[in-house]
């Protein structure tokens, strides 16, 4: 193994255990919630027990919260099925909306601890692209991670989607720190492994604050070219 | 009756857990917002602050410093989503009076509240003796 593919593997584990790590916490979150709930329906029931009155609306309540709290970890746990799978092959078609949507919905804990909102606009068309569907997750997380920093006070990332002939564009807007000049420490050498992995470029737009990722449609054509 | 402050960013969490201390003859506040909760510490004496590690805003160990600046003798428990030993180790540096993890049982959060207001107790009294003390000392008597 030499030092280039080292750091490959570094990248991808620190990126699947920061990932895993945000889930687990997410899910202990849910856990509480519930757990508090099951502890209320016993102490419902002991207040029935001693002849006290229950109203039948907090029973409700309580177990409409349990529902939407599995539902909750239902999401949680279909994007951590979704991240395991993404490792399946490294070269297959993509739905972009779906890796977009799971990128989102994997970013969306970091957003909250940082005050940021993510605002993910998915328009009609979504063709297929073929590339790295891990490496395309690692790589979107990176520049959500900094985006969400550099958002300045506007606390609003942005992420759009166009297709091309031969590529797509994957937006990410709101990005103030930039409107001043590009930046120099974005992107560092993971970002520019990641990025000659995928076969992609970044663009940075200071005037409208924004970072273009534009991908190939098809990995292996950009591979091949370049050969 | 214990007076408690609960400060977490799930909303559904506070609002159970209230419940079930309400009925258990605490006296609960709740905040999602760490903020307010520094607020509402300085405005009202609470037997102890139940504090959620990882919120938005600002984090539970940066509450729990600026809460110990305002008063030191705060009890503070520290509720995560994985407790390790150097979390643990880190919490009671700033002097939490212990961390626990979610989801907690709330038997052991209770004798854990309880205990906080005994010592709130204790030092209230100290600081009574201290002062009557003192106003010996300046009357001569």
């Amino acid at each position: 193994m030499n030092r280039q593919s080292d750091a490959e593997i570094e990248t991808g584990l620190r990126f699947f255990g920061k990932m895993t790590a945000s889930i687990s916490h997410e899910i202990k979150n849910v856990m509480a919630i519930i757990n508090e709930s099951a502890g209320l329906l016993e102490d419902y029931s002991l207040m029935a027990q001693k002849g006290m009155p229950v109203d039948p609306e907090r029973l409700k309540v309580v177990s409409h919260r349990i529902a939407n709290q599995i539902r909750r970890a239902n999401g949680i746990t279909t994007n951590l099925n979704s991240l395991a799978h993404s490792v399946d092959e490294f070269q297959k078609s993509v739905d972009m909306r779906e890796t977009l949507a799971l990128a989102v919905g994997l970013t969306g804990r970091f957003a909250d601890m940082r005050s940021v909102t993510l605002d993910f606009h998915p328009p009609s068309d979504f063709p297929a692209v073929i590339t790295s569907p891990f490496h395309l997750l690692n790589l979107i997380w990176r520049i959500l991670d900094f985006a969400m920093d550099a958002s300045g006070t506007g606390k609003k990332v942005g992420l759009t989607f166009e297709a091309g002939p031969t590529s797509v564009k994957i937006r990410f807007t709101g990005i103030e720190a930039l409107t001043n000049e590009p930046s120099t420490i974005f992107p560092t050498a993971t970002e520019s492994a990641l990025l000659h992995m995928l076969g992609a470029a970044i663009h940075q737009d200071a005037k409208k604050g924004e970072i273009n990722l534009v991908l190939p449609k098809d990995v292996r054509q950009q591979a091949a070219a370049e050969s | 009756m214990e007076k408690v402050l609960l400060v977490d960013d799930e909303k559904e969490f506070l609002e159970t857990m209230a419940e079930r201390m309400g009925a258990r003859d605490m006296n609960v506040t709740t905040t999602t917002s760490p903020k307010e909760a520094l607020k509402k510490a300085q405005e009202e004496s609470y037997d102890a602050v139940i504090l959620d590690l990882m919120m938005p805003e600002m984090d539970g160990l940066e509450t729990l410093k600026e809460l110990k600046k305002k008063n030191p003798d705060l009890q503070v428990i520290l509720l995560t989503g994985h407790a390790t030993v150097q979390k643990g180790v880190e919490a009671m540096k700033l002097g939490a009076t212990d961390l626990l993890e979610k989801p907690a049982d709330l038997k052991i959060l209770t004798e854990k509240i309880k205990k906080a207001h005994t010592k709130k107790m204790v030092l209230v009294q100290k600081q009574a003796e201290e002062k009557v003390r003192q106003i010996l000392a300046e009357k001569g008597w």
